[in-house]
């Protein structure tokens, strides 16, 4: 009796410990086979560690291209996983001096943040060479901050796509829309009165309403005040944003056009929605990007067949394109990091990537012949020729308090706005008391 | 008993403690002064005979019996080393780190402090740690005692631990991973829903149509009225109602019958699904393809009250018999349409803490069971005999003899508990959607969120932190302290 308290406190210390189990991350992996070191292959015995968000498929297929570049140069690549949160996974190792030699930042406001901290390498002469040669110069402007270029797109999303089941459009005789009008008051109200619920949201992943946002508000108010609202120098108390809310609450003030209404939209995480589309085939559309083709597939549809898109309809005088992307920069400054860049910015890099599937160039020059599937030819086509007019994800250009950040900043504002459609005003509120605090950091 | 042991302590006790190398150690001259000198050999329980010779001996002897501080020293070191770097520095570090802001190049004082209890985020989290702090402990602890007393009776006593124990083996992350679709709204996936919903059907249940509904524009036959439809035409004998309604997928109407058209006869009209699939079908009319919608109660409202009630047929017709000449109001009341009872929205903005604080529980309360049950079987068995001896039923036994002579250890894991409860981060990290997040966000999380997970404000993390451990350092003193108390 006398010593059982203390094994009792023991015990409870040690399960105390253990009841916060990590999943420790391997770093080990990196093969170390020395190239055989020839004059062809300039950085044989180089060692590179590269960190990107992506997993499972992605993952193998960034790796066959981290393969090419590693069979023409003979340095050694390694890569590691992010996860779903890159600023908390580099964050740490930045702050702690050991940084990959190469990140692969899933938004442009990073590389505006980690610009700031001195934590990025400017891009070597060679790799903006590539870049002047292969991307228009929004996408130049878009990687650079205080008038240095840290950073290349070299992965693209296709942001302005609606999602639609064939089948469930064929049962109510629904056709695709092209202005945001038709899409409520005819694709989706006779999808609705056929029984099929319109729309599937993913509102417990804040970015996809913030996704649906951008495309209201960059087709309803234009890509000039898309800029200047990205970059905060008009409030969100705006009128224009008022506009596009009000769009918005044509879908999510009611009820039966939202499946689960907006509680069960709340609490459906992406990808479930793509599942609830495809494979529970309880509603008929998906407002997503071009990336959802995965979950698709897993759902059983196959794209084109059962899985069709249409565009973004046109909310106000023309239909907007949206994308989003990777964007990889230096953070090790060595030869392998930069010609490692160069690759993954020059065409041939892409060209390698682009056979791959669920892969999108931004890069003008890969030609849209090397993508695996029609679609995706396609939207590379409408990429490139829609030019100067294309936008970037806003919710990614800003500081990831507020449009980056589970449960806090836009994410949150919009699905309060969902929650509660009617009241735009309080959202647009809510919206510039988070902007403002974000921007003015 | 505690209390007992409690009362031996004495001042010369840390001298006591010091000298624990043993009675071998010391030196024959010395071994007649405990006799010379009483009074410290009394105040010492006869239990612990090696205290009473050191207890008289001077600093001198002290030295000559342990190790050399320098010697002490050394073999302190590594642990001081490693608590230094893991623990101390960090810790002051983290309290510099707090006074600046974001970037770390502004001293801010103690503004990230003021932040937090002024930011509404930040406030709800303290509230919600608050609720934590309270609730869990008490019904782990109280749930641990009950599984703990109820297994030392029975037989399979160890399969059942086992079992309780078996939440402990999952890590908190798969237990998270577990409870979320536990809580999930659809019955289907979900089972917490899944119970609550298969135990409300018992009780009633609906064959309506949920989901059916009017055309909502100015030309539809019938509107909604308080969940009710109703007629715009007020029915005249010999001219049928239309009651279109839509909203219904086509395989739920499958079966049914083809609508068709009221005889022009009396009060009646017919209640359809009017749509087609595939499109097309003209729109409030009756096509040949559109069903009929059978079972539905049909209304007739005069001046306010039903006159009559009646149901559809099997191809969407009613007519009412019977009916005194006049024009009546068509309704279709409310009970056709009910949706389906869904379940709770257990990770909804409103109930999701007390969710998650259910999910810890499960994970927690065999933990607590072991801890208890071990006390349980270290209370002497005479003194639960004794009380059952003298008339005490086993309410009284449990209320007046286990759980006083349980106290010490209760209290142990209640402590244990609260400090754990405190830190809480990973349930609700995974439990709670993104949406209902902000609603369930607890200290630790915040402080992870604003510091690393997108927010980029480590002062304000920081600062989180500081004021984390400023909770938790009283009940660690405190339990420190007992641990102490109960080593003696």
């Amino acid at each position: 009796m006398r010593k059982l308290p203390i094994v009792v406190a023991l015990l409870g210390l040690a399960a105390a410990a253990c009841g916060t189990g990590s999943s420790g991350g391997s770093e080990g992996g990196a093969s170390s086979a020395p190239a055989s070191g020839g004059g062809d292959k300039p950085l044989a015995g180089q060692k590179i560690e590269v960190a990107a968000k992506w997993t499972g498929d992605e993952q193998a297929n960034f790796e066959k291209v981290l393969k090419a570049f590693e069979e023409k140069t003979g340095a050694t690549v390694t890569y590691a996983s992010t996860g779903e949160d890159t600023g908390a996974y580099l964050g740490p190792r930045i702050e702690g001096g050991n940084p990959p030699d190469v990140a692969i930042l899933p938004q442009p406001g990073l590389v505006q943040q980690y610009a700031d901290q001195g934590a990025l390498k400017p891009l070597a002469p060679e790799v903006q060479a590539q870049i002047d040669q292969n991307y228009t110069p929004y996408w130049k402007e878009l990687g650079s901050a205080k008038g240095q270029v840290y950073g290349v797109l070299v992965k693209a999303a296709h942001k302005s796509l609606i999602w639609y089941r064939q089948s469930a459009f064929d049962d109510a005789g629904a056709q695709p829309a092209t202005t945001w009008d038709d899409l409520i008051g005819k694709t989706a109200q006779s999808l609705s009165d056929s029984g099929t619920t319109p729309f599937a949201l993913c509102a417990a992943s804040g970015w996809t309403l913030t996704d649906l946002f951008e495309n209201v508000y960059l087709s309803s108010a234009g890509p000039d005040n898309y800029d200047k609202l990205a970059k905060h120098e008009i409030p969100w108390t705006d009128a224009t944003v008022a506009t596009a809310l009000e769009k918005m609450a044509q879908i999510f003030g009611k009820k039966e056009f939202v499946l689960g209404g907006a509680s069960g939209a709340l609490q459906t995480d992406f990808p479930t929605c793509v599942t609830q589309v495809y494979g529970e085939k309880k509603a008929a559309m998906v407002i997503e990007a071009d990336f959802v083709a995965a979950s698709v597939g897993q759902s059983g549809a196959k794209v084109g067949e059962e899985a069709q898109i249409m565009p973004f309809p046109k909310v106000g005088d023309a239909a907007p394109v949206v994308l989003g992307g990777d964007v990889g920069v230096v953070m090790k400054d060595s030869k392998g990091a930069q010609a490692l860049l160069e690759f993954l910015a020059s065409k041939e890099g892409g060209e390698v990537w682009a056979k791959q599937p669920g892969y999108l160039s931004p890069n003008r020059n890969v030609s849209p012949d090397n993508y695996p599937d029609n679609l995706t030819k396609q939207l590379a086509q409408t990429i490139i020729s829609a030019g100067e007019s294309v936008r970037y994800d806003m919710s990614d250009l800003a500081p990831s308090a507020f449009g980056g950040t589970d449960g806090k900043g836009e994410w949150k504002d919009l699905q309060d706005f969902l929650r509660n459609p009617s009241d735009v005003k309080g959202a647009q509120k809510k919206l510039e008391a988070d902007a403002a605090k974000a921007f003015n950091k | 008993m505690t209390d007992r042991l409690d009362g031996q302590r004495d001042p010369g006790g840390d001298q006591a403690a010091g000298a624990a190398p043993g009675p071998r150690a010391t030196p024959p001259d010395d071994a007649p002064s405990p006799a010379s000198s009483p009074a410290p050999a009394s105040s010492a329980a006869s239990s612990t005979p090696p205290a009473s010779a050191p207890a008289s001996g001077s600093a001198a002897v002290r030295a000559r019996l342990g190790p050399s501080p320098a010697m002490a020293g050394i073999f302190l070191l590594p642990a001081f080393l490693l608590l230094a770097a893991w623990m101390i520095y960090p810790v002051i570090w983290s309290i510099g780190r707090s006074l600046y802001d974001a970037t770390g190049g502004r001293f801010v004082g103690l503004g990230n402090y003021v932040s937090i209890f002024t930011d509404s985020s930040a406030l709800t989290t303290i509230k919600n740690n608050v609720i934590w702090v309270v609730v869990a402990p008490i019904f782990v602890t109280a749930l641990g005692l009950v599984f703990a007393v109820l297994t030392e009776r029975i037989r399979w006593a160890t399969a059942f631990k086992l079992v309780l124990f078996m939440p402990m083996a999952v890590s908190l992350l798969a237990a998270g991973v577990i409870f979320r679709l536990v809580y999930e709204q659809d019955p289907d996936k979900g089972v917490a829903n899944a119970v609550i919903t298969s135990v409300h059907d018992v009780f009633s249940s609906d064959h309506g149509y949920p989901g059916a509904r009017p055309r909502e524009n100015d030309q539809a036959p019938a509107t909604v009225q308080g969940g009710a439809v109703v007629a715009r035409q007020q029915a005249q004998p010999g001219s049928p109602v239309l009651i279109p309604l839509v909203g219904l997928p086509q395989d739920a109407v499958k079966d049914a019958a083809p609508a068709a058209t009221a005889p022009a006869e009396g009060v009646g009209g017919t209640v359809w699904l009017d749509v087609v699939r595939g499109g097309g079908g003209t729109l409030n009319q009756v096509d040949p393809q559109e069903r009929g919608l059978a079972g539905i109660t049909v209304e007739a409202v005069s001046g306010g009250s039903v006159a009559a009630t009646t149901e559809t047929a099997a191809d969407g017709t009613f007519r009412f018999e019977g009916l005194p000449a006049g024009s009546y109001v068509i309704r279709l009341p409310a009970s056709n349409f009910t949706a389906p009872f869904n379940g709770v929205t257990w990770l909804g903005p409103s109930l999701i803490t007390p969710a998650i604080i259910g999910a810890y529980i499960w994970v927690w309360a065999g933990f607590a069971m072991v801890l208890i049950a071990a006390g349980l079987s270290a209370i002497p068995r005479d003194a639960l005999e004794a009380a059952r001896i003298d008339g005490a039923t086993e309410w009284q036994v449990f209320r007046r003899i286990t759980v006083p002579l349980l106290a010490p250890v209760l209290l142990v894991v209640f402590v244990t508990m609260i400090i754990n409860v405190l830190k809480v981060f990973d349930l609700v990290f995974i439990i709670a959607p993104g949406s209902v997040q902000p609603q369930a966000n607890v200290i630790a999380l915040e402080m992870w969120r604003v510091s690393f997970g997108g927010g980029g404000n480590q002062g304000l993390g920081s600062a989180l932190s500081i004021f984390l451990l400023v909770l938790v350092v009283p009940f660690m003193i405190f339990n420190i302290r007992r641990f102490r108390r109960d080593e003696r």
